[in-house]
């Protein structure tokens, strides 16, 4: 069977000790750091992230059991909490003072359920009845009340990339209130009511925290509801409900995410994706919300991919002792020891590691039949490009040919994106040319992201191996060629000369001139001076391409030099000699490239003819017939006399 | 008085038309068997052994003088014959009447004829009489094709039943330079509707496997043919002339009977075949269709000719004649290529409406001129109206036709690139110019006009129509 886990767990996960009863595992999901406290950090603590090599150790006073800790935002002050009355804050800063100092939260016969750090100085306390921000001073060890809320709490989620932090509160605990954190201040966001499957009587907390997540999606942050299934409301399985949480405005259901199973489910977002774990089947599955289905209902969305497990994963042996012919032991995925956190992070604390869960996009080419919902979704990933190059090579390719609507449309979707790409880009180049003063904010020059796919991109890595591959019927290639080029079009892209090349070549290469002559009568492939010349070259075997190519000479108009040069090496001096009048540069060109044709042809009156037009040129010009020395026309002259005699030159005129 | 004087104009007709090989029947007494084609059939057998034998006797004469280059024509006062030997030693001969002028005299006198011997253009007569061949050779493959397959037993009839009805169809009268450019009509498009109709064909052609060639065309003018030059010209020629005109006038009577569309599936299209069943609902439809001949790299091949149409899109599908037409193919045909054409045909009809809103009626030419281009075969012509089966009607006088005529054999004469212009005796001007490949005819009514004058207004008319080409002024 071929690979089709199209989730894996990254290569070098976060190393630390295990959980254990003498040490216990905290994870941060602000900075990403997982703390391994021994014996209450009385024999240490190790903390590590977000990556295997960053690690920092030290040793606390066991001053009880540690319920939380957390770094305040770079590694600044560590807050300890031990007790369900106060938090504990250590310096970490060098040169202030490291004893430890404390502060107990300001409601009465609260109980603190935990605390984020929403800056380096700055901290959130969660209490059962509000939240109180206080700022820390490190250096004086002391704290101060910013601000407070009071309301009632149920349980609390914090989101450090968007710093909002989300209480649950009401009986059954379904009123999410949110608040955002801004430049140290507070700020009450709409609160708003997650739908529950079936209304408890009487009312119980109903609503748990491990069916809450807030994640950013697309640039947006949301709230995840798992939504499980109960047998007496009428669904049957489980479904996650995206609730769109904008900075103004009221939280509102945006999408939903049919999971068409039920049991024990937890998520991730890895590249936009949402990741939906099922541990009784031991697979995940995957949604993309800005893919449509138009068999669903609107936002409704089924998983992109059949459900796969994660990529098999054994876990090295390393360490001080090695035993190079043991082989790793394999890990057991979605066990119930694992912890998910968003946006990507597994934790296994019982075998103390921390993996990034990753999206591999290759498998997925071959576990989604329909080419273009394939390119929909390659096209939204991170590291899409030479996935979505092979993809546009399989369906050229003999075995997995796609049909010409097939290819049509995988173009199609590539240009379209290519197409945002360059208009953006030329909307910034323009706000940039008209002076960068206005708007110079708000114009952001466009990333160019993997899933820009342009010419040169498809020609070096699809199209010109596909056209000289061997065994594939002319017709079709020709009929790519064109698709890509019709695509392109309507695009309104500008077509590179090198994509012509290609047809033009394939085109010979098969004797298919007529067709070829039918294209450039149309104006399929534009004009430009490569390929007027191009033409020219293949004179010998088509000889109407010398009319295709002067044509385009002539309505390129920027080719007038090249269009004197063929009439001249067919001796059609005479020919030359009109058009160059007839465009009005006869004054200043060239006399001897003229004269030698004209000499060469052996036609003695065309000599003469030619002769006499420059004679008159440059008597209208300097009131002289003569030639001047650095037109170096003498040879011609002798010619000339030898030919009609001195008697035939035209004389100065004589005053 | 007026009756006795009235003039009766006699335009040029076909007198005879035959075909022979000499070498059939060498031997006295053996003369008929040379004949393999004549009209008119009535003809005393002994007439035409004679005829024929005078043909050859002219052709054996002139060949003492130049043996490279068989005799073309032969004027006579009455008539005019024309001679083209298409294969080796089979001969086709054409005799034309000139045309004439019945004056009627006084006192009973029996009417004074005037031949005008000088109206009939060798150049004319002798393309029409090479386009009949090339028409022959279209639908049943060369003359040795034929003596190969089953010798002059088959041959005759093959003559017979297509000369029959072809030579019916042929209208000397309006026969002009047109016939001797034979050239083709290409309808202007944009690059985008362009490549939208490639795109269609190549879906068309690999989804229907079987069809090896096709042509695409729109009002009666080409987009895009798979075939070669020279075998789409005179298939062109077929359609436009014949195919085209007969189907069009049902469509012109009865509107509502070509527009009702077709109810294939959920799609509604227009689609119709134009060759082969007329009804595919019809149980007791025929899958025959046209053969046509056409070049190949080892000679020549055979194919089934199907043309389908859909509004003012017409499609060739040519498919090897080996293969055996079904009802399943022609529906198949006509559900996937029904829909998409009619698609594209309004698209086209769209952009077509849109390109002549934004070019203004004022750039409509107010000249009258031909172009033709030997090139790419490309035809252009504001003087001839629309054809119909019958005739091709002209706008202007026969005599100016007659100028443009006479330019043309000039310029046949030479390589060089020429320009004539031509006082004609009514006050017009004719002007033809020659740029390598490419030839333009200008008819210009200006009373007054010098040579200078008319030289310029040619220069304008260049740079307004023909900007786009390499044309030298």
């Amino acid at each position: 069977m071929s690979e089709e886990h199209y989730l894996e767990l990254c290569e070098n996960p976060v190393q630390f000790e295990h959980a254990s009863s003498v040490n216990n595992v905290f994870f941060d999901e602000a900075n990403k750091q997982v703390f391994a406290v021994r014996s209450g950090g009385a024999t240490g603590v190790v903390v590590k992230g977000p990556d295997d090599k960053k690690s920092i150790a030290f040793r606390m006073d066991d001053k009880g059991e540690v319920k939380c800790i957390k770094f305040s935002i770079g590694n600044k002050i560590l807050a300890v909490q031990r007790t369900s009355k106060s938090v504990d804050f250590i310096n970490f800063i060098p040169e202030y003072p490291h004893t430890e100092f404390s502060q107990e939260c300001k409601m009465k016969n609260a109980s603190v359920l935990g605390f984020c750090w929403t800056n380096w100085n700055e901290i959130v306390f969660i209490t059962d009845q509000g939240i109180e921000l206080y700022q820390v001073f490190p250096d004086k060890r002391s704290v101060k009340l910013v601000k407070s809320q009071s309301l009632s709490v149920n349980w609390y989620q914090y989101c450090p990339e968007t710093a909002v932090l989300l209480l649950s509160t009401s009986g059954q605990g379904n009123v999410l209130q949110p608040f955002v954190f801004r430049n140290g201040t507070l700020s009450k966001m709409t609160k708003f009511e997650i739908e529950l499957p079936v209304v408890p009587k009487p009312a119980k907390l109903s609503l748990s925290e491990r069916d809450i997540a807030m994640a950013t999606i697309y640039g947006q942050p949301y709230v995840m509801y798992l939504k499980h299934h109960s047998r007496t409301a009428n669904s049957p399985s489980a479904e996650v409900v995206l609730y769109h949480l904008p900075r103004e405005g009221a939280c509102k259901k945006s999408h939903v995410l049919k999971l068409n199973t039920t049991g024990k489910f937890a998520l991730n977002i890895v590249d936009n994706l949402v990741v939906v774990h099922h541990q009784s089947t031991q697979t995940s599955l995957i949604y993309d919300i800005h893919l449509r289905e138009p068999d669903c209902a609107l936002n409704t969305h089924q998983p992109v991919l059949p459900a796969r497990s994660i990529h098999p994963y054994r876990i090295p042996l390393t360490g001080p002792v090695v035993v190079p012919s043991q082989p790793p032991v394999p890990c057991q995925l979605y066990s119930s020891s694992w912890s998910v956190f968003q946006p990507d992070i597994i934790i296994s604390a019982s075998e103390g590691y921390l993996w990034y869960l990753q999206v591999k996009l290759p498998p997925t080419v071959n576990l989604q039949q329909d080419k273009g919902k394939l390119m929909d979704f390659l096209l939204r990933r991170r590291d899409c490009k030479m996935v979505i190059l092979s993809v546009c090579s399989q369906i050229l390719d003999g075995g997995e040919r796609g049909s010409l609507p097939v290819v049509a449309t995988v173009f199609d979707k590539l240009n379209q994106v290519y197409k945002e790409y360059l208009e953006a880009e030329q909307m910034y180049t323009l706000a940039m040319e008209s002076g960068p003063s206005r708007n110079s904010a708000a114009q952001k020059r466009p990333v160019r992201t993997q899933a820009v796919i342009d010419q040169s991109d498809m020609y070096t890595h699809v199209l010109s191996s596909f056209t000289e591959r061997k065994g594939v019927c002319h017709k079709f290639i020709i009929a790519v060629l064109m698709e890509y080029i019709r695509s392109l079009n309507q695009s309104q892209i500008t077509v590179q000369h090198y994509l012509y090349e290609l047809v033009i070549k394939t085109l010979v290469q098969h004797n298919r001139f007529y067709m070829l002559h039918q294209f450039l009568q149309y104006h399929v492939l534009s004009d430009s001076k490569p390929l007027a010349c191009l033409l020219l070259s293949l004179e010998s075997t088509y000889p109407p391409a010398h009319q295709l190519s002067l044509d385009m000479l002539k309505r390129l108009s920027t080719a007038n030099d090249e269009i004197v040069e063929v009439l001249l090496s067919k001796q059609q001096v005479l020919g030359a000699l009109r058009f160059i009048r007839s465009v009005g540069s006869h004054d200043n060109v060239s006399a001897r490239k003229f004269l030698d044709a004209a000499q060469q042809s052996g036609d003695r009156m065309l000599f003469y003819t030619v002769f006499r037009s420059f004679q008159q040129r440059n008597q209208r010009l300097r009131g002289n017939p003569a030639f001047n020395p650095g037109e170096h026309c003498e040879e011609h002259v002798v010619h000339f006399k030898q030919l009609f005699g001195e008697q035939s030159l035209m004389k100065a005129a004589t005053v | 008085m007026a009756a006795v004087t009235q003039e009766k104009q006699y335009t040029p007709s076909l007198l005879s038309f035959f075909v022979y090989n000499p070498s059939f029947g060498p031997r006295e007494g053996e003369e008929e068997k040379k004949i393999l084609f004549y009209h008119p059939s009535e003809v005393e057998k002994n007439e035409k052994i004679r005829n024929v034998g005078l043909c050859e006797a002219i052709v054996q004469f002139t060949r003492t003088f130049c043996p490279t280059k068989p005799v073309k024509s032969l004027h006579t006062q009455k008539n005019r014959q024309f001679f083209f030997e298409p294969e080796d030693s089979f001969w086709i001969v054409m005799i034309v009447r000139n045309p004439m002028v019945e004056k009627p005299n006084k006192d009973g006198k029996p009417p004074t004829i005037e031949y005008q011997e000088e109206e009939v253009l060798d150049t004319v007569y002798g393309a029409v009489l090479r386009q009949c061949y090339s028409m022959y050779k279209l639908f049943n493959g060369t003359f040795g094709r034929a003596m190969e397959a089953g010798g002059v037993e088959l041959l005759i009839p093959k003559l017979e039943k297509f000369f029959y009805r072809y030579l019916q169809t042929l209208h000397l009268q309006s026969c002009d330079l047109l016939d001797v450019f034979s050239g083709i009509s290409f309808f202007p498009l944009d690059k985008m509707t362009y490549l939208k109709i490639q795109s269609f064909v190549n879906r068309v052609e690999e989804n229907l496997r079987l069809v090896k060639y096709t042509a695409f065309l729109y009002n009666d003018q080409l987009i895009w043919s798979g075939l070669e030059q020279d075998d789409m010209r005179i298939l062109y020629k077929y359609l436009t002339t014949s195919l085209f005109p007969r189907h069009s006038e049902p469509e012109l009577a009865g509107r509502d009977c070509a527009l009702r569309p077709e109810v294939s599936g959920n799609l509604l299209h227009y689609g119709r075949f134009l060759t082969g069943p007329a009804n595919l609902k019809d149980p007791e439809a025929k899958f025959r269709f046209p053969r046509i001949f056409v070049h190949t790299e080892d000679g020549s091949e055979e194919l089934h000719l199907i043309v389908y149409k859909a509004m003012s899109a017409a499609v060739c599908f040519m498919i090897s004649a080996s293969v055996e037409l079904t009802r399943d193919f022609c529906e198949r045909l006509d559900a996937l290529v029904g829909p998409q054409l009619t698609l594209l045909a309004s698209d086209i009809c769209e952009q077509f409406t849109l390109n002549r809103r934004i070019s203004g009626p004022d750039k409509e030419p107010q000249f009258k001129f031909i172009y033709f281009n030997h090139m790419n075969l490309a035809e252009k012509s504001t003087i001839h109206m629309r054809k119909t089966a019958s005739v091709s009607l002209t706008s202007v006088h026969p005599d100016l036709m007659k100028i443009l005529g006479d330019i043309n054999c000039d310029f046949a004469r030479v390589d060089e690139d020429e320009e004539v212009i031509v006082k004609a005796m009514t006050d017009y001007w004719v002007v033809g110019k020659k740029s390598d490949q490419r030839e333009l005819y200008v008819i210009l009514n200006q009373k007054n006009a010098n040579l200078i004058e008319v030289n310029e207004e040619v220069k304008r008319l260049c740079a307004t129509q023909f900007n786009n080409i390499f044309f030298l002024d």
